[in-house]
């Protein structure tokens, strides 16, 4: 850091199970080229996910208005006696919103998973 | 006002439970990281409590209900948005963040980019944001106070104050973090109960919101204006006007004819029952209009200005400083992805209900929409529609929700510009965050006073907007694109951040000329988002392109430290200089 004294850190160390050291993960950690590539591949799959994820949503909110500009006579529709633009924006969103989040919260520890698992080398 | 006593003895019961709350936090609060991030020990269920308990303000109590009320299906977009924007979170920051190890805003700056001037820069638009999401919060308790009990203005934003300031001072995260989770169900109690007893009300003798006239009032009202306001009149018969209209004084007469009329300060208009309520001009008249999309928040360029809130709203929260600060509190990644992933949920929940307050605000006191205050529907709706004894205490209930809103909101505020404050200008030690947050929490006091009051929610959409223009294109392109450099990121915060600031600043002292140039200028200062978020991001790239050679050098490191699980060890926490 470029500030004058040095800054303290707290070190925490791993839950390391069993004392066997593996190469792969002491390469992560040592930040060798190989290791460097490992950590690449965890990064670009953890933002395509999130990219992608946010271009569903993005793309399902998108339509609301679309759908009512193109057709003003779809937002008087009547679901159980209230209008379909209000339905969609004031309820039916945010299980949507939920929905997406709760998958990238699986996909994502699932690719953490994954990764911990090569750089451990476990089967 | 017959449930005055009752609501003054909620709203003090409101304030001591949230001091006695901070109290016995305070005991667990030793050492500065106690102080700033709870030593990292929230799991996420109390962390999303706290957090919706943080992030539901004055805009959301009190506000959301109001531009429903006033101006129907496209005010949706903000509830929407206010929760999307931790979506946003989960999926672009939340875990990376938390990895990080940093504390603050700032430190997370300074890690990613080794540079302590970046690390100014950044402190300095903290400090902005908070300072432009405290003004709204400390409005909204002035207006609640006056609305509640007719106590001066002035009042609201000083106990307010001094009660934040109070807790702050003696407890910090810890202590807070126990008050907000505490907070976020007094809200959504205080809020569901009433919302729930009206739509009992509103299913027996509610009428249709839709047709062409604006909705009508059930007895007989009297409005007193108490700002100059131009109106539209769509059926003048039962409105009688005593003080000035259009300049000419008036005594008694109705209006002559559909149409714009300005009133002048002191103006009454009287209601006879059932007359169609005069509506402040920029909002829509008619059922129709209210109830179609499309129409936006008053003004020009409708599509513009609900794309602008999607923007600010959606990319907004994740440069929220006080929201982020408690994402350093999870003890990892995985607890910030889930708390994230909870707060969705608290959030969905919790907007239900002023959205169908505003849509009974519109039925049961239309008379709001003269002067254009839609933000005390919330606070006036049960003792208008329920009345008696059983109205008076959803009253008393609504009102302690609302002063837990501004008190929750407007502590993790302070926390954050105390964290920022006394870290980065000061030394760090405990003391120096008291002194930052007794400085911090006094200075929105006289803002708060002066500034022109928009709606709160786009009060407090500026803020999102200036929060999206400058620490989420930090925080997004920080964790995620190896290229970023120092210099870089200093220009795009500064280019958003002045970009953003000063619309904000125009449009909550008063605005620009609706006139000018076919109404772009009003629009874009009115809603700068979808204009200044991409400034920003485009700036941080260019920037950064053409100073590649400045990159950090050990930027693989970083990437690693903020990727990878904790699991394998790579984890640093990182502790303020003084602790």
């Amino acid at each position: 850091m470029t500030s004058g004294r040095p800054q303290r850190e707290r070190v925490v160390l791993a839950h390391r199970r069993g004392a066997r050291i593996v190469r792969t993960r002491a390469e992560v950690q040592e930040q060798t080229q190989v290791g460097d590539a490992f950590v690449r591949g965890l990064v670009r799959a953890q933002l395509g996910l999130a990219l992608r994820l946010a271009a569903v949503v993005v793309s399902s909110v998108a339509v609301v208005p679309l759908l009512i500009g193109l057709f003003p006579e779809v937002a008087a529709v009547k679901v159980f006696g209230i209008r379909l633009n209000w339905l969609l924006l004031a309820a039916l969103v945010y299980p949507v919103m939920y929905g997406v989040g709760r998958l990238y919260v699986r996909l994502a520890e699932q690719s953490e998973r994954d990764f911990v698992r090569v750089v451990d080398g476990e089967p | 006002m017959t449930g005055a006593p009752l609501t003054a003895a909620a709203l003090l019961a409101a304030a001591a439970a949230t001091i006695a709350i901070g109290f016995y936090g305070i005991r667990l609060s030793r050492n500065t990281s106690d102080f700033l991030v709870a030593s990292r020990s929230i799991g996420p269920q109390w962390n999303a409590a706290a957090v919706s308990g943080e992030y539901l303000s004055a805009a959301s109590f009190l506000g959301v209900a109001g531009l429903i009320a006033k101006y129907g299906a496209d005010a949706l977009w903000y509830p929407v948005g206010f929760t999307a924007g931790y979506l946003g979170l989960l999926l672009f920051v939340a875990a990376p963040l938390r990895r990080s190890g940093a504390y603050t805003v700032p430190d997370f700056a300074e890690f990613r980019l080794a540079s302590a001037r970046l690390r100014k820069v950044a402190m300095l638009v903290v400090v902005v944001i908070c300072v432009f999401y405290l003004v709204p919060q400390y409005q909204g308790a002035g207006l609640a106070l006056k609305t509640l009990l007719g106590l001066p203005v002035w009042v609201g934003p000083v106990a307010v104050g001094t009660i934040v300031i109070v807790n702050v001072v003696g407890g910090g995260m810890r202590s807070i973090t126990f008050v907000q989770a505490f907070q976020y169900w007094l809200k959504l109690t205080a809020i569901a109960v009433p919302a729930l007893a009206l739509l009992t009300v509103f299913l027996r003798d509610g009428t249709d919101l839709a047709g062409p006239l604006p909705p009508t009032v059930h007895q007989q009202t009297t409005v007193t204006v108490e700002t100059d306001v131009v109106v539209q009149v769509a059926e003048p018969a039962g409105i009688t006007v005593v003080g000035s209209v259009d300049g000419h004084r008036v005594d008694g007469a109705p209006f002559r004819a559909p149409g714009r009329y300005s009133l002048q300060k002191g103006t009454t208009l009287t209601l006879a029952a059932g007359s169609a309520t005069p509506v402040v001009a920029g909002a829509p008249s008619a059922g129709d209009d209210w109830i179609a999309s499309g129409g936006g928040l008053g003004g020009d360029h409708p599509s513009y200005q609900v794309l602008s809130i999607i923007v600010a709203t959606f990319l907004g929260t994740m440069g929220l400083p006080h929201v982020l600060v408690r994402f350093y509190t999870n003890p990892d990644g995985r607890a910030a992805r889930r708390t994230a992933l909870a707060v969705i949920v608290l959030l969905s929940l919790f907007y239900l209900f002023p959205t169908l307050l505003g849509v009974f605000a519109r039925q049961f006191v239309p008379q709001l929409l003269i002067t254009g205050t839609a933000d005390a529907a919330v606070l006036l709706l049960p003792s208008a529609a329920i009345g008696g004894i059983g109205g008076a205490g959803l009253a008393a209930l609504v009102a302690a929700g609302a002063i837990a809103a501004f008190l929750a909101t407007s502590s993790g505020l302070l926390v954050s510009i105390a964290g920022a404050l006394s870290t980065d200008v000061l030394r760090g030690r405990v003391r120096d965050f008291r002194v930052a947050a007794l400085v911090g929490g006094m200075v929105p006091i006289p803002l708060a006073l002066l500034a022109s009051s928009l709606e709160l929610s786009r009060s407090v959409g500026l803020a999102f907007a200036v929060a999206a223009s400058t620490l989420c294109p930090l925080l997004v392109l920080g964790i995620w694109w190896r290229g970023l450099t120092s210099v870089g990121a200093a220009c795009g915060l500064a280019v958003g951040g002045v970009s953003s600031g000063v619309a904000t600043t125009l449009a909550i002292t008063g605005g620009v000329d609706e006139r000018l140039l076919g109404g772009w200028p009003a629009v874009v200062v009115g809603y700068p988002a979808a204009v200044t978020v991409p400034l920003a991001f485009l700036t941080m790239v260019v920037v950064s392109r053409f100073t590649a050679s400045t990159r950090p050098p050990d930027v693989a490191r970083i990437f690693a430290q903020m990727h990878v699980p904790e699991r394998l060890g790579m984890g640093v926490e990182r502790v303020p200089r003084g602790g």
